[in-house]
């Protein structure tokens, strides 16, 4: 068994396709039309085209909102990207004008930063220090 | 005397370490989600209290109003108010009699 696809559920999948590829940087890997105005929409990270994919999965069903609402009050990221050096990529996307809910800190092993997606959802960027 | 139980909710807030530390970390960034402070207790002090228990350590110290909070768009921040403190300050360390 291998996990070879993870999800985030998005507000908009137009916009969460705009996001997390011209902002975030990821490229689009498989683009579907499933009918209605979904679509099986996933993109990977251009340093491993062949890795993991993140599928933007659209948040329709009712339960979503209130899940999505609550971690996002107590800043809760339930995703999270691996960076080689946080700092930086805070000042890049900062400057692209993503909003920060806790700007990059030093916890011991890891630094980390917790940013908005504009589709619903706080994700985390890390990096492990060796 | 309301003064009075002001004071004593000061005291009882900050007689537990986990929310002293919670302060130490408010002092070294102000404005923190519930989701920072956790992570900060957890991964700088290794406090492993739950997220339930860091959120009523902090409903005392707002209570104690030491920490204020605030919503900004869909997030909620914490923040530090020293306020309460200066009644103690002005109390003893300011009125301190010669010796």
């Amino acid at each position: 068994m291998r996990i070879t696809i993870t999800s985030v559920l998005v507000d908009n999948q137009a916009k969460a396709e705009k996001f997390y590829t011209e902002v975030l940087g990821f490229v689009k890997r498989h683009d579907i039309a499933l009918g209605g105005e979904a679509r099986w929409l996933t993109v990977v990270s251009p340093e491993d085209e062949g890795g993991t994919e993140l599928l933007l999965e659209p948040s329709g069903h009712p339960a979503v909102k209130p899940f999505k609402d609550a971690l996002v009050a107590d800043g809760i990221p339930f995703t999270q990207f691996s960076v080689d050096d946080v700092q930086a990529e805070y000042e890049r996307l900062r400057g692209l004008g993503v909003r920060f809910t806790q700007e990059p800190t030093d916890m011991g092993n890891v630094t980390t930063a917790v940013f908005d997606d504009t589709c619903g959802n706080l994700i985390q960027i890390i990096h492990q220090k060796s | 005397m309301p003064i009075v139980a002001v004071v004593g909710d000061v005291f009882k807030a900050l007689a537990d370490p986990t929310r002293r530390t919670i302060l130490d970390e408010l002092t070294d960034r102000n404005g923190q989600t519930l989701f920072e402070i956790c992570a900060r207790l957890s991964n700088k002090h290794g406090l492993a209290s739950s997220r339930q228990a860091i959120s009523q350590h902090l409903d005392v110290l707002e209570a104690a109003g030491l920490v204020q909070t605030r919503r900004e768009g869909r997030y909620k921040f914490h923040y530090i108010d020293t306020a309460p403190l200066e009644p103690i300050v002005e109390r003893w360390l300011s009125r301190r009699g010669r010796t």
